[in-house]
């Protein structure tokens, strides 16, 4: 595969050093009276593959939020690779190698699938490099992360066309296609069949292999069980359990939650 | 002779206040609610002036009472502007941009219809509280503007109820914020967005009414409303119909206060003046969610 | 096709024009032509930021009348140049005044582009509701702040009197048309450079998704500043010239709504997603409204405008270039060899070009 990934591998390497990648300490965030996070602590290492689970409802997407900058959160902070985000917009943490897909597909649906990832990189990979990207590297790298998801022959179709499978995998293109160092994937396997499920367990697991650090969120266990390193739950805003999988799945307090008092 | 001015310009900016809030209180429920920016709610509310000047020069009936009986007529109008906008925007997503422009071109086009057949001659009612003026001690309550103003609280306070008590009340302040919950219940959005919508639009028939009490009118009137509605709705919040009328009084005494010491020609950038502070520093109003 | 060939190919159709008109003679056709150029620019301006970016801006009049007062400022000033003397300051004053109305165009469209940072600055960290509704409010308090200030002539109006005749160019109407085909040249250019631009796939990205925009690295409050400041000097600069041409200038035509009518009509219906459909609409939305206007009354006219916005909202979106490209799309489709042709938006034949 090409200097796309590789790129990523490299800025990932120097900072190997020292300490997690993602510190997440205190962190809440309130809508109105209802307390959507509750002083959320974890950690996330270099290189690690994380499982993030819980019931819907219980905050996991809101803490998405507050981690890339959709969304302020009011009380801790967010450390990504060493800085403390408190305060930078969303761009700005994207630019510093944070990525996210969003739950439900969000595309750039007047423009053509391959302008859809042209867009990062000229926002966030050409600005980081300090260079501008010509056309025909533009059009490589787009070509290349198509390939990734399979969209290759769908360059110049208009999102619109596309399947709502198709829309997820280009909403895992378009955050990978940032050259992130984490790379938050927020349920882009909903709806999938089993071998769709497997190739994306399998390229996730492959961008990991180059060095990104990837925080899965999902439903679909299988797929978690099989990604993650570790796995974290979160229940009405709260942490309730951070630990190998196997041990956390039958944790009591989290089979409590999904399955009700 | 000074506190007797202050006062009496607190009390004219009270009424005013009290009659803005009428005029407001659509763009309450649409915007603050909806969240539907029917930017043409002052065209209504001129319709709904110019239909209480015709019915009430001709049958000689007070034009509150003409309000009222127009108030189901209104509420239909609604339902059908609302259709359009639905089939047309919400249900495609295309609200931002083009929701806009519709309401904007309709505002524009009822004001043009206006002209055409009212022609641009001032027209006013005539009502038996047009004209008196009620003594307490040194105030003054002119009653053309007393009248509307408590017939406007109680507009208020009815429609606050009915969001608070009635079912279907509640489903609309439920729908703003979790449609698919509402779904969940057997509920269907769309009709209760319509409910809200066209109870609006009905709002707009009685503000009408009081406008044309209160002053002489003229088609292009209702634009100069654009800015106050609004200005309104983000002082007080979205969404919080007590904050309306909060900010309605602060909005109607700021302009008062003005008006006699400043000079009424500067009245017109109050309003907006108003709300360009609010948006710069504190966007979410005195009440809002 | 590179910009320069753009730039010469609309010179010379400008060019043409003019000559076409000076051949008929006929004053009128600078009059009229002036007025359907002014709203080319009008429309190309509301469109880099309402149909790029999606942020509607309803005051527009509130841009041009900035435009138009500050010729009405820099003319009144020049007018009273002797009341500083000749020494000194006062000849410093001399030379600078009267100030060339190409000077004031310049002028007009910093002041108006100032104004529109500031407004932006204001309220874009909001819903593009609250922008919208803020550039109302703009319009208003600019026309009150007018009214007021009695320099400028205030509700009086102030009376502007130009040469009637210039070299070259003979009826000082002809010297302002020909200013007027330079700024539309200026604005159709910006406009299809941006398009064409990273800036213009960031203003697409605004439009279509803000929040994924940012996810994707979009600084899009600093695009939207961009946009709103770009938008408002070019709405500046074509009311900079307006005192000239009409001769008597009053908040309550300055500030004249159909400005903002026809600057969100002529995009709304040309078709907003390229630079392509302002000119369209303004052209044919401007010049039917000059021979309504005086065929049947003004007021019919702006419901015939009226009603033609809402007619397309409804049911042609994409206005009326959106119904060819429709209508392109559906003849390729059919046709065996073709695969489906690229989205509305974005043909990128020249090289990226890195904006900020």
């Amino acid at each position: 595969m090409s200097d796309v990934m590789s790129t990523a591998a490299t800025q990932a390497a120097p900072q190997s050093a020292s300490g997690p990648i993602l510190q997440i300490s205190g962190v809440g965030k309130r809508f109105g009276g209802f307390v959507a996070l509750d002083g959320v602590n974890f950690d996330v290492a270099r290189g690690e593959r994380v499982g993030l689970i819980g019931p819907n409802g219980s905050g996991k997407s809101t803490l998405v939020n507050c981690i890339c900058g959709t969304l302020q959160n009011e009380t801790g902070t967010v450390t990504f690779d060493g800085k403390a985000m408190n305060g930078l917009v969303a761009h700005q943490r994207t630019h510093l190698g944070l990525a996210r897909s969003f739950q439900l597909p969000r595309p750039f649906s007047s423009m053509s699938v391959a302008d859809n990832i042209r867009v990062p990189l000229m926002y966030t990979v050409a600005t980081r490099s300090g260079h501008h990207l010509s056309h025909a590297e533009l059009s490589d790298h787009c070509h290349e992360l198509l390939k990734l998801v399979s969209l290759e022959a769908k360059g110049s179709h208009r999102v619109q066309d596309l399947t709502q499978v198709e829309q997820r995998k280009l909403e895992l293109a378009r955050a990978v296609a940032a050259e992130p160092k984490l790379l938050i994937a927020d349920e882009s396997m909903a709806g999938l069949s089993h071998s769709e499920v497997e190739d994306i367990v399998s390229l996730l697991l492959q961008l990991n292999e180059r060095g990104i650090t990837i925080i899965m969120i999902e439903h679909i266990m299988r797929a978690v069980m099989k990604f993650s390193q570790r796995l974290v739950v979160l229940v009405s805003g709260k942490k309730v359990a951070d630990g190998e999988p196997e041990a956390v799945v039958q944790d009591p307090e989290v089979v409590r939650a999904y399955l009700g008092q | 002779m000074e506190l007797e001015l202050l006062l009496n310009a607190l009390v004219a900016g009270l009424l005013l206040g009290g009659f803005y809030a009428a005029v407001t209180l659509g763009i309450s429920v649409s915007f603050g609610i909806l969240d539907i920016v029917n930017i043409a709610h002052p065209a209504f509310i001129i319709l709904g002036s110019y239909v209480a000047y015709i019915i009430s020069s001709k049958f000689g009936i007070d034009p509150i009472v003409v309000a009222i009986v127009m108030l189901p007529f209104f509420y239909a109008l609604g339902s059908a502007i609302y259709q359009i906008y639905y089939v047309s925007f919400e249900r495609r997503g295309q609200e931002a941009l083009r929701g806009l422009a519709f309401f904007f071109g309709l505002l524009f086009v009822t004001e043009v219809l206006l002209i055409l057949v009212f022609g641009v001659d001032y027209r006013y009612v005539e009502a038996v509280y047009i004209g008196p003026t009620l003594h307490l001690g040194i105030l003054e309550f002119p009653l053309r503007m007393l009248v509307p103003a408590l017939v406007s609280i109680a507009m208020f306070c009815c429609l606050q109820l009915y969001l608070s008590k009635t079912f279907t009340g509640r489903a609309i302040m439920a729908v703003s914020q979790d449609p698919l919950a509402l779904r969940l219940m057997a509920v269907d959005p769309t009709r209760i967005k319509r409910v809200a919508f066209s109870i609006s639009i009905a709002t707009a028939a009685l503000a009408g009414a009081f406008l044309i009490i209160i002053q002489p009118v003229v088609p292009s009137v209702g634009r100069d409303y654009i800015g106050i509605i609004f200005a309104i709705c983000v002082l007080g919040g979205l969404g919080s119909l007590p904050g309306t009328l909060i900010a309605a009084l602060l909005l109607g005494i700021i302009e008062s206060l003005t008006s006699i010491y400043i000079g009424p020609s500067w009245a017109p950038a109050v309003a907006f003046g108003v709300l360009l502070l609010t948006l710069a520093v504190r966007p979410s109003g005195l009440l809002g969610r | 096709m590179r910009t320069p060939l753009f730039v010469l190919i609309w010179a010379i159709v400008g060019l043409a024009l003019y000559l076409v008109f000076e051949i008929f003679g006929n004053d009128y056709l600078f009059f009229a032509g002036y007025i359907v150029l002014q709203y080319i620019v009008l429309a190309t301006a509301w469109n880099i930021l309402g149909g790029y970016c999606g942020y509607v801006n309803f005051g527009s009049a509130g841009f041009f009348a900035l435009g138009a007062y500050s010729g009405v400022f820099l003319y009144t000033v020049g007018q009273g140049v002797d009341d500083f003397g000749t020494e000194g300051f006062g000849a410093l004053m001399h030379l600078i005044f009267p100030v060339p109305v190409p000077i004031i165009i310049v002028i007009g469209g910093i002041v108006a582009g100032l104004v529109g940072l500031g407004t932006g600055y204001l309220t874009l960290r909001l819903r593009g509701v609250f922008f919208a509704i803020a550039t109302l409010a703009l319009a208003v308090v600019l026309e009150t702040l007018v009214v007021n200030w009695s320099y400028v002539g205030g509700s009086r109006g102030a009376y502007i009197i130009p040469p009637s005749e210039i070299p070259i160019f003979g009826p000082y109407v002809q010297f302002l048309f020909a200013l007027m085909i330079v700024l539309v040249i200026v604005a159709l250019t910006s406009a299809r450079l941006i398009e064409r631009s990273r800036l213009g796939y960031g203003f697409a990205t605004i439009r279509d998704d803000e929040l994924a925009a940012e996810a994707c690295g979009v600084p899009t409050l600093r695009l939207k500043l961009i946009a709103t400041t770009i938008s408002g000097a070019l709405m500046g600069m074509a009311g900079a010239p307006f005192p000239f041409y009409i001769g008597y200038v009053e908040p309550a035509s300055a500030f004249n709504l159909s400005y903002a009518v026809n600057a969100i009509a002529m995009p709304m219906i040309g078709g907003t997603t390229s630079w392509i459909g302002p000119l369209v609409g303004a052209v044919l939305l401007g010049s039917l409204q000059q021979l309504a206007t005086v065929t049947i009354s003004s007021a019919a006219n702006l419901l015939i405008v009226g009603l033609l916005l809402i007619a397309f909202v409804i049911v042609a979106p994409n206005g009326i270039v959106g119904l060819v490209q429709g209508w392109w799309r559906k003849r390729s489709a059919n046709t065996p060899t073709k695969t489906s042709t690229t989205s509305s938006a974005k043909p990128s034949t020249t090289s990226g070009e890195a904006k900020p």
